[in-house]
């Protein structure tokens, strides 16, 4: 029962951060240093949470690294979401076979 | 015309939820390994709607943390919302009903709120609408046939699934790493801080969580008054 807690106040939360701007804000923000905060939080907050646990995702470190190295090099040319995540998912599980 | 709208939405809404389902497959899998049955997972996925949020929430709860824990953790890692919203806030006509604010609230994540910015003018929730109608059943439904599925899916498919989960993180913050030079060091520095600060013994009673939460917080301050951010390029597009 308290895993229901636990997503009821996770779902209350993340919709106050998503409507209370839509809802009270009218003006835009003008403050930069804060503009700039919430600028940089969602990089470095999936950075934070990507690495280094993805290297411990696999039991081999080196098929963990492969698959790291690939996403970021798709990623970094634009591919698309679906593509990166497929295609490292791929190629990781293709190298675990051998 | 608000018909129109809708069907419009819905049919750019499709690459994203058939996206959705892929990737929820994963959040799925990560529910069942914290322990959550098949129903918790399915609500979770359908009252939040938050990849990151979510997939950081399994840690919280594995943990049996307080419930104050979940609550920091969600709203730092989830504060990128809290921006979407204040540049939707501005798309939308200011005249609209608060009824309609308070629904549209609900569907932005990171790619729904990419397609309703790039729309042309004032922003029509029906619009909005029309893609949450299509992703939102895709990551619920891709949540339980994920969870569903852990016990006829072999070790190695899973533990190929958690990568798909992180390549899709890489996806977000990737691309913009390109157009925005100073992005590629803090990206950089991000992963080696989180390295030292999850290798380190002397910081084993900080739990995994709370190290995100407080990494994000002190490298982001400390981006935002060391680079701010130029203002016509300020991040909306994130």
């Amino acid at each position: 029962m308290r895993n229901y807690g636990y997503i009821l106040v996770m779902a209350v939360t993340t919709y106050l951060i998503r409507v209370i701007p839509m809802t009270l804000l009218r003006k835009e923000i003008k403050n930069r240093t804060f503009r700039s905060f919430l600028t940089y939080v969602p990089y470095v907050t999936l950075s934070v949470m990507t690495f280094p646990a993805i290297i411990q995702v696999t039991d081999s470190l080196w098929i963990s690294w492969v698959g790291f190295l690939t996403a970021m090099v798709l990623a970094y040319h634009r591919v698309s979401l679906l593509v990166v995540s497929l295609g490292c998912c791929g190629f990781v599980f293709l190298l675990q076979l051998l | 015309m608000v018909y129109r709208t809708y069907l419009k939405g819905m049919k750019e809404g499709i690459p994203v939820g058939l996206g959705y389902f892929v990737v929820s497959i994963t959040i799925g899998i990560a529910a069942k390994q914290a322990n959550l049955t098949p129903a918790q997972a399915t609500v979770m996925s359908l009252t939040n709607l938050t990849s990151a949020g979510q997939f950081a929430s399994f840690a919280v709860i594995a943990a049996g943390a307080p419930y104050l824990e979940m609550v920091i953790s969600q709203v730092v890692i989830n504060l990128r919302y809290c921006l979407m919203s204040c540049a939707l806030s501005q798309k939308v006509d200011p005249k609209l009903p608060f009824y309609h604010r308070l629904f549209m609230s609900f569907g932005i994540t990171d790619e729904i709120f990419g397609l309703s910015i790039s729309q042309k003018g004032r922003l029509d929730p029906w619009y909005s609408y029309g893609a949450m109608s299509v992703a939102i059943p895709g990551w619920t439904l891709g949540t339980l046939v994920g969870i569903l599925s852990t016990s006829v899916l072999p070790q190695k498919f899973l533990s190929a699934m958690n990568m798909a989960l992180y390549g899709m993180f890489i996806a977000i913050f990737m691309p913009a790493a390109r157009e925005n030079k100073i992005l590629l060091p803090i990206i950089a520095l991000s992963m080696g801080l989180s390295a030292v600060f999850h290798g380190l013994p002397w910081f084993g009673f900080i739990s995994s969580g709370m190290k995100i939460i407080i990494l994000t917080l002190v490298i982001s301050m400390g981006a935002a008054i060391l680079f701010p951010v130029s203002e016509e390029g300020s991040g909306e597009q994130v």
